[in-house]
């Protein structure tokens, strides 16, 4: 579309953008979403992209077809992928030929190219539209309702689907009490990890006094595994505009602040252009939609420190200095940002507000279970068939998510174990998997709903290195400000290196509890206090490959270098050489045709050797 | 003071003198300094202490807060880096699908240990903590392009790429 920029005054004035915007859509046969995800991204989506469009101005069809480059579509595993409306169909592991012969066949030739299409392995057969595959089937995007739908970069399509519209019936209707009423009505959450009723918080802010008051959007996503908020930002910047725009209304503040990692370059760029746009349309300024409210958005990029997630820390990082966490109380909706009320919000909780202002609290609240009402967002990641970005419904088993929607382990490999909430979450097991996903249920397992992060294990996992890798992480981003993060951490990964490396003792297991609840009970903030969570529930719930490495020195998943030898199997071993060849430090020793053998004092157990052998013969002991 | 100090604007060569405008910009900016030092790195490429001395003239902030607020983040450095970053991604996705594989493989082909700078002065070489790209591991970005599901085998063809672009260049 034009990119022309009138500015609103009214909520007339939005209602006549919608329905321009419709109107001029409504003439396209089809339109074409391409999906502009990272994970597509790599996967090179802009040939794709380019190709596509080359090939529909050669077939005349610029008057018939729409292309849209949206944010994620999700399924990031069978990237780069391609929905054509308004049939739903899903095209994945597009390439510029493919998408070619989808121009002339699909959108021209009326036939979908079933070859294309989502390949179901149990059945054996391709699901062409989207809302039959498993992956989608049981999703409910609210946070998400338009990442992947529509063009990030069009204010007009946002408002399209009723976009800016919560904030006109804040302003029209409900007013600043009415909209704090509406999110405590509907149950809404922080999303961020704590769980902390939205309403309730803005409620404080509202009553809180103040000159100066800020809204705060916290996009400082910093659990390794995790990037749902990234996800967001990059397809539907604008609803976290609204989110803020909301919050500030409500609050009394009259200025934002996005904090964001510096790792999300795309996320940055495409969240800068919205907030320009914004201004440029009148929805952030001087006198919003004539309700008289002043409000604008600034962006903060962080530089790479974990601990600016936690809410004070974060803010001490927008005033310009380390990211040391702050004591509580004061809290920050009492004394925050430099100084002054502040309200801190997670992306997703805020890409939630809008939606919830314009359907109201009880649709919300009808999804979800107990205290825990909507729907959650998780980046489905590690060693899952259908890796990606996933909303359901809370409550929902979590079995379900891994098997029915991640279509279960990569390879056909056993399960293992599933990691929620990063650094701060905890390992499940098995046993686990009817489990309902929820605030209350997980923390009761001894993991947390966390952020989102949702990493499935197989077989092939040492847990006793998992928790060391969490350790390192955690030690590595401890702050230094208290000494029970400081020290302590380091203290419990140094047991845990010893562990893994084989030098650990029966008497280490206690040592480690002992350590870790006291951390728990002492430390500062929330990232010292969380820090031991991954190490207590592996030792909880995995305590016998624990005892393995203490006891019996050895590691059941063959993991950790220290306890395992290459060895190879002269019965299958053809003396190709190629494994000699290949091994960086010449570990491999034997003539042409002959059994080779593997010198263990050499080898550094780095697997190249594995990886290349066409034979199967080099095994782990 | 009347006689010209190392500070002084005339005898600054040019990149220092650049460095000295990017921080006037962010001056009486209200808790700007993670930016300025985010603009003034981008341009000379790392933060030397006498670079982090002009910011801390420029924004009249204590040099012991300036230098403290870069060694607290990790995305500031006060080492030159090399031509390319390369990041290898070792959040928790990665770290699952075999990062440290490929992590150990890049420490054989480069010469180098983490952290550090090729002796050609090509590459840098750094552990990231989480990249976002959790769907498509085990990843790696070198400078702003992720390279996803990373076979240490086919490291040394894309190291070759940029060789390649280096020799085309020249």
């Amino acid at each position: 579309m034009a990119k022309y920029a009138p500015r609103l005054n009214s909520l007339e004035d939005l209602q006549a953008i919608k329905d321009a915007f419709l109107a001029e859509t409504e003439k396209y046969r089809h339109t074409v979403i391409v999906c502009g995800g990272t994970g597509c991204v790599s996967a090179h989506c802009a040939d794709v992209l380019s190709a596509l469009k080359k090939q529909y101005s050669v077939r005349g069809l610029r008057d018939e077809v729409r292309i849209v480059e949206s944010g994620c579509i999700g399924l990031c595993a069978l990237g780069p992928t391609v929905v054509v409306e308004p049939e739903g169909v899903f095209y994945c592991n597009m390439t510029p030929e493919r998408i070619v012969q989808v121009v002339d066949k699909h959108l021209i030739g009326g036939n979908i190219i079933l070859d294309y299409t989502f390949l179901d392995e149990k059945t054996g057969e391709h699901i062409p539209y989207m809302k039959d595959i498993p992956f989608f089937h049981d999703q409910i995007k609210i946070a998400l309702r338009n990442c992947g739908a529509i063009d990030y970069d069009s204010i007009e399509e946002y408002i399209s689907r009723d976009g800016y519209f919560g904030f006109a019936k804040a302003v029209n209707e409900l007013g600043r009490t009415g909209v704090y009423e509406e999110l405590k009505a509907s149950g809404l959450r922080g999303r961020g990890g704590a769980g902390f009723p939205t309403g309730v918080k803005w409620e404080s802010g509202y009553n809180q006094p103040g000159e100066q008051k800020y809204i705060v959007c916290n996009a400082d996503e910093g659990d390794p595994g995790a990037y749902m908020d990234r996800s967001i930002l990059e397809g539907d910047p604008h609803s976290v505009i609204e989110g803020m725009l909301l919050g500030g209304y409500t609050i009394g503040a009259n200025k934002g602040y996005v904090y964001v990692r510096a790792e999300y370059p795309i996320a940055v760029e495409r969240l800068s252009e919205a907030i320009e746009t914004a201004r440029a349309f009148g929805l952030l300024g001087e006198n919003i939609l004539g309700s008289g409210f002043s409000f604008d958005i600034e962006i903060r990029i962080g530089a790479g420190a974990f601990v600016c997630g936690e809410e004070t820390a974060l803010l001490n990082s927008i005033e310009g200095k380390r990211g040391e966490p702050r004591q509580k109380p004061p809290f920050p909706f009492q004394k925050g940002l430099f100084g002054c009320p502040t309200i801190i919000n997670n992306v997703e909780t805020l890409a939630n507000v809008p939606v919830i202002i314009v359907r109201g609290a009880e649709w919300f609240a009808s999804y979800g279970v107990g205290r825990s009402k909507g729907t959650k967002v998780f980046a489905l990641a590690g060693d899952i068939k259908y890796s990606g970005i996933v909303e359901v419904p809370m409550g929902i088993r979590m079995g379900d998510i891994v098997f029915t929607i991640g279509g279960g382990i990569k390879d056909g490999k056993p399960f293992k174990a599933v990691q929620t909430g990063g650094p701060s979450g905890g390992c499940l097991t098995k046993d686990h998997l009817d489990v309902s996903v929820d605030y209350e249920s997980l923390s009761a397992m001894g993991a947390i709903m966390g952020s989102g992060g949702m990493i499935v294990m197989d077989e092939n996992t040492c847990m006793v290195d998992t928790a060391r890798y969490f350790m390192d992480f955690v030690q590595d981003e401890s702050c230094g400000h208290c000494v029970p993060c400081r020290v302590g951490t380091k203290r419990l990964l140094e047991i845990l290196q010893r562990i893994v490396s084989g030098r650990g003792e029966v008497s280490d297991l206690d040592r480690l509890e002992k350590m870790a609840l006291t951390i728990k009970d002492t430390a500062m903030c929330g990232l010292g206090q969380t820090a031991p969570n991954p190490l207590l529930t592996t030792l909880k719930y995995f305590r016998d490959e624990y005892e393995a490495h203490v006891i019996h020195k050895t590691c059941p998943a063959h993991v950790c270098k220290d306890m395992i030898t290459y060895v190879i199997d002269p019965e299958k071993c053809r003396g190709c050489t190629l494994c000699a060849r290949q091994c960086p430090v010449s570990a491999i020793t034997g003539s042409v045709k002959e059994p080779h053998v593997i010198d263990s004092e050499k080898c550094t157990r780095c697997g190249t050797c594995i990886s290349n052998c066409k034979f199967g013969a080099i095994m782990i002991k | 003071m009347s006689e010209c100090s190392t500070s002084c604007p005339a005898a600054e060569d040019p990149t220092l003198q650049r460095v000295r405008r990017i921080a006037e910009s962010y001056r009486g900016k209200e808790g700007s300094l993670i930016q300025a030092l985010h603009a003034v790195q981008s341009a000379y490429g790392y933060l030397p202490l006498e670079v982090q001395k002009i910011v801390s003239e420029t924004l009249d902030i204590p040099l012991p807060t300036v230098s403290g607020v870069v060694t607290f983040y990790s995305f500031f450095s006060t080492e030159p880096h090399g031509k390319h970053n390369i990041r290898i991604c070792l959040g928790t996705a990665c770290y699952v699908r075999g990062g440290v594989r490929v992590v150990d493989r890049l420490e054989e082909i480069l010469g180098c240990k983490v952290g550090h700078t090729t002796a050609d002065g090509m590459f840098t070489f750094e552990i990231a903590r989480c990249i976002g790209a959790c769907g498509l591991a085990p990843a790696i970005s070198i400078d702003d392009k992720v390279y996803a599901n990373v076979n240490p085998d086919e490291i040394p063809q894309i190291l070759a790429s940029y060789y390649k672009a280096e020799e085309a260049n020249a």
